[in-house]
């Protein structure tokens, strides 16, 4: 219970995101362009921080179906910003693992030309530590 | 009164509409508070001239509390926010002048809370019975 | 020097008990200007009260001061007490030995000790009071209300109802405002045009009202009772009391292009025109920035149709002057722009629309006759989905929407829904909502009416984005509930858009030193107790302006500022609260300190001739108070760096002795 109470804490103050102004619309969601890989969705993260229910998400794969595109940030009309808490949990879960998902030698495997390079970038931002 | 049995003296400024209907409220429900407290009726608490302050110090008051309604809820709209920003002003001046910042207050009551005024008041009474006799301002002209 | 009469009441055993009244009574014997002092088990009882009245006369007494309970409850009967014997009430001074004294304090000597502190500051006090006269005001009888909307409209018909005249300012060419461009009113689906419209017939039937329409206020100045307005009323170039309304300048004018701003621009109107069929007055007014006429000489056609000799190309704005006692504000709302709102493709597309749009779309009147049609192709909608709060409950985003609740939206989306479904049981209706807020006489009947008898779709949830692709609108939205995503092809899209103070508030309310809130509502006296006048006294507030409000509610409050307009236009005089600020001119040096922090704009400079030692003269800008205006509250007794302000009754000297009086 009291792990749980920290990890909720220490996702709040990494995101900076004030989970409480959340009213539950559900636009986050409504907008978010990854939803249909989820399991957990961009509301639930909010919520479940909010409430302290973080271990599903922490062994979640929705960690990483985020894009990041920030959709939700743009869209949410208490300025609650759901990327940032998503992003907030995922740091949570690397550092628990204490391993990166990827490593530099990875990287040239997965160079081809119509891969954007800024989604390497943004995949080696979000997998490693 | 006797050196040894040292009794603070307080002036309370309260404005009609809240803190002094506060005041009666906690006479209603026989809240005790300390005698010391001597109350000051005003319209509002934008009333309060910062030389009243002053002069109640130099007088030898050992402790000046301004009560006005909470803000938002003044009687006159704005009156609160006014004394709000005289009083940070004053209370830095006295602070340089060396007036412990314990002896001077501003305090929201509304005229629901004589819990609270009476609260206030206690606790108030307490710290500057705490520091002692107020001899910095005082003008010992007055004195008899 | 005064002559003070000290009456200390015992308050059967409330004071008695815990304070020795004789002693109180004997100490203050002894207090400067104090020639007589008594005490008595109750001083407000009749025999208390004349015992005062007998001891003002027997040792000619010119002030009182009595030690009793607080003056918040009795000031009041001992200044009665003291004008029955022919002093000034103000010369009365209260203190409070019960409920700060004898009731928080339980020995006796701290209490009594107490209590001859504060019956020595009273003594100060009241040695130093002076004689007030409160100050009287005559009051015009006749009220503004500026707006004419179902507000203004229920306003002045109360108004005039109790026989006084009103002046309704309307900036639109005619009365009605928003109530006339829906359709039906919720929750009993009365057309709205069926029920507004007999009330618009009456205001312009009703001798003791005038309209002025096409017009707006430019400058108010005065005070309660008192106020000098200044209207402009805008040159239509029809004259007002020749044109009969028949509608013949309208069909021949050639400008035929011009939006229709009464159809929110969903389709057009002439250069020349009546908004509606019903408008009141029933006139016609010609567009100057669309009238080929007034724009470059060309063509006077309505001029020649006109058999009446209406039209008339040559008219200015008119200034109008007249004196009010009372101004109801009844500005109203609008919709927010949905231009910010880019997810919802409200730019993109003409088959998104505005609720108030929607209105105008399913309204017989309105420009597709009451088909429900998509603007964009004309043909009927099977799908169509609601949006609930588009910048309501906007809190992140303050340059699209806003923070409050716009309180009508649930309501008017059940009711089009339901009204969609009855008429076209074969479309499908969604609701996607945050909450559902009903609150109201069978408003929530209703709303479950929606969902349980017409089948309309409630999702809790919001639509992400709408994106036009090909003839659909293709909505993505989550469903809270069943934890979906949901991608609906609509044909139409409506959207709840917020709604805010009309853009004519903000400097309305500077002309009338009103107050607003950040969201440029009128600020009302009390959010409780006196919900429907402003803090300025004389300025009453009816409908929107004040706060999002359905029709019901708009009405009932227009009905209670008309009763407080009423009540205040019955009075022959107003009598001021005397406790006012007073500004020593020969001591004022002008800086307008005062003027900037009083709340009301009580104060104001006047320039004043003052004779020099030397016998020349010379003049000076001085402040000076308006008692009508001045609420007493003595913000600007503090803010003056002169010492000239000072305030009836709490005056400055007053209050430092009485704490000259506590410290001694």
């Amino acid at each position: 219970m009291n792990n749980s109470k920290y990890l909720r804490d220490e996702i709040i103050r990494m995101s900076g995101v004030n989970t409480s102004k959340c009213m539950k619309c559900g636009k986050c969601s409504a907008t978010c362009p990854a939803y249909e890989e989820m399991e957990y969705h961009p509301h639930q993260f909010v919520a479940m921080v909010e409430t302290g229910d973080i271990e599903p998400l922490l062994n979640s794969e929705s960690l990483y179906k985020c894009l990041s595109c920030f959709a939700c940030i743009d869209r949410c009309p208490r300025g609650v910003e759901p990327a940032k808490v998503v992003e907030a949990v995922r740091l949570t879960a690397i550092k628990k693992q204490g391993a990166n998902r990827m490593t530099a030698n990875d990287v040239p495997a997965m160079v081809e030309d119509d891969t954007p390079q800024q989604l390497l970038v943004s995949a080696f931002r979000k997998y490693t530590k | 009164m006797q050196v040894n049995e040292y009794k603070p003296l307080i002036v309370a400024f309260c404005c009609n509409w809240c803190s002094y209907a506060g005041a009666d409220l906690a006479g209603n429900n026989r809240l005790a508070y300390p005698a010391d407290v001597k109350i000051i009726r005003v319209p509002c608490s934008c009333r309060v001239n910062p030389m009243f302050i002053l002069r109640a110090f130099q007088r030898g008051a050992d402790g000046v509390i301004i009560c006005g309604c909470h803000p938002g809820d003044c009687h006159y709209t704005s009156g609160n926010y006014f004394t709000r920003r005289r009083m940070t002003a004053l209370f830095s001046m006295l602070d340089f002048l060396g007036i412990e910042r314990e002896r001077t207050r501003v305090e929201w009551v509304s005229a629901a809370e004589g819990a609270k005024f009476a609260a206030t008041m206690n606790d108030f009474a307490e710290k500057v019975a705490a520091l002692g006799e107020n001899k910095r301002l005082e003008d010992l002209r007055c004195k008899k | 020097m005064q002559r003070v009469g000290v009456f200390v009441c015992w308050c059967g055993s409330n004071i008695a008990g815990t304070v020795d009244v004789q002693a109180v009574s004997e100490a203050l014997k002894n207090e400067p200007g104090v020639v007589f002092s008594t005490d008595y088990q109750y001083m407000c009882s009749q025999a208390g009260q004349d015992m005062i009245k007998d001891a003002v006369k027997e040792h000619n007494l010119t002030g009182i001061v009595v030690c009793s309970c607080s003056p918040r409850m009795h000031e009041a009967t001992f200044r009665k007490t003291a004008a029955a014997a022919g002093l000034n009430p103000y010369m009365v001074e209260i203190a409070n030995i019960r409920e700060q004294c004898s009731w928080v304090h339980k020995d006796i000597m701290t209490g009594t000790e107490k209590a001859i502190i504060l019956g020595k500051a009273a003594v100060a006090k009241v040695n130093l009071n002076t004689p007030l006269t409160p100050g009287e005001s005559p009051v015009t009888k006749r009220a503004l209300v500026i707006g004419g909307g179902i507000a203004g409209i229920q306003t002045a018909l109360d108004i005039a109802d109790a026989g006084f005249p009103v002046d309704i300012v309307e900036k639109q060419p005619t009365i009605g405002g928003k109530m006339a461009q829906l359709d039906k009113t919720f929750p009993t689906l009365d057309c709205a045009a069926c029920i507004l419209t007999p009330k618009m017939v009456d205001v312009a039937q009703n001798d003791k009202i005038r309209i002025f329409s096409y017009s707006e206020v430019t400058d108010v100045s005065g005070f309660v009772g008192n106020f000098d307005v200044t209207i402009k009323k805008r040159a239509r170039y029809v004259k007002e009391d020749i044109c009969t309304g028949c509608g013949a300048c309208v069909e021949k004018c050639p400008m035929k292009k011009i939006p229709n701003e009464f159809n929110l621009g969903m389709d057009n109107r002439h250069a020349v025109y009546i908004p509606f069929a019903q408008a009141v007055p029933k006139v016609a007014t010609i567009d100057p920035n669309a009238c080929n006429m007034l724009k470059n000489g060309k063509c006077g056609l309505c001029a020649r149709v006109c058999t009446a000799g209406a039209i008339d190309y040559t008219q200015k704005d008119e200034i109008i002057e007249e004196k009010y006692g009372a101004i109801v504000v009844a500005t109203g709302f609008n919709p927010i722009s949905m231009e910010k709102f880019d997810e919802f493709a409200y730019n993109q597309s003409k088959d998104v629309i505005t609720s108030l749009e929607f209105e105008r779309l399913t309204n017989a009147a309105g420009p597709s006759a009451g088909k429900l049609v998509r603007p964009s192709d004309g043909k009927h909608p099977h799908t169509i989905v609601f949006v609930q709060c588009v910048g309501s409950r906007c809190e992140a985003c303050a340059e699209k929407g806003k923070e409050y609740c716009s309180k009508i939206c649930c309501m008017y989306t059940a009711k089009h829904a339901m009204l969609i479904r009855d008429k076209y049981p074969d479309t499908e209706v969604y609701v996607f909502y945050i909450d559902v807020r009903t609150p109201g006489k069978n408003f929530d009947e209703f709303y479950r009416r929606a969902v349980e008898e017409y089948g309309v779709k409630y999702v809790k949830g919001m639509v992400g984005k709408v994106v036009p692709e090909g003839d659909k609108l293709k909505v993505q939205a989550s469903d809270l509930l069943s934890n979906k995503q949901l991608h609906i092809d609509a044909d139409l899209v409506v959207l709840a858009a917020a709604i805010e103070p009309d853009k004519s508030a903000r400097p309305l309310a500077t002309m009338l030193t009103a107050s607003m809130d950040t969201n440029d509502f009128f600020t009302e006296a009390h959010p409780k107790l006196r919900p429907v006048e402003s803090p300025t006294a004389g300025v009453f507030l009816s409908g929107t302006c004040q706060g999002p409000k359905d029709i019901p509610e708009t009405v009932s409050q227009a009905g209670a500022a008309a009763s407080k307009v009423i009540g205040l236009l019955a009075k022959d005089k107003l009598t001021g609260n005397p406790c006012v600020a007073v500004s020593d001119e020969l001591m004022c040096n002008g800086c307008s300190g005062c003027e900037r922090v009083c709340p009301y704009g009580a104060i104001s400079y006047i320039d004043k001739e003052f004779r020099m030692p030397d016998r020349t003269t010379k003049v000076r800008r001085v402040a000076s108070v308006n008692p009508a205006v001045c609420q007493g509250c003595g913000a600007c007794t503090v803010a003056c760096p002169s010492g000239a302000m000072d305030l009836n009754g709490f005056k400055n000297n007053q209050i430092m002795a009485e704490v000259d009086a506590i410290c001694k």
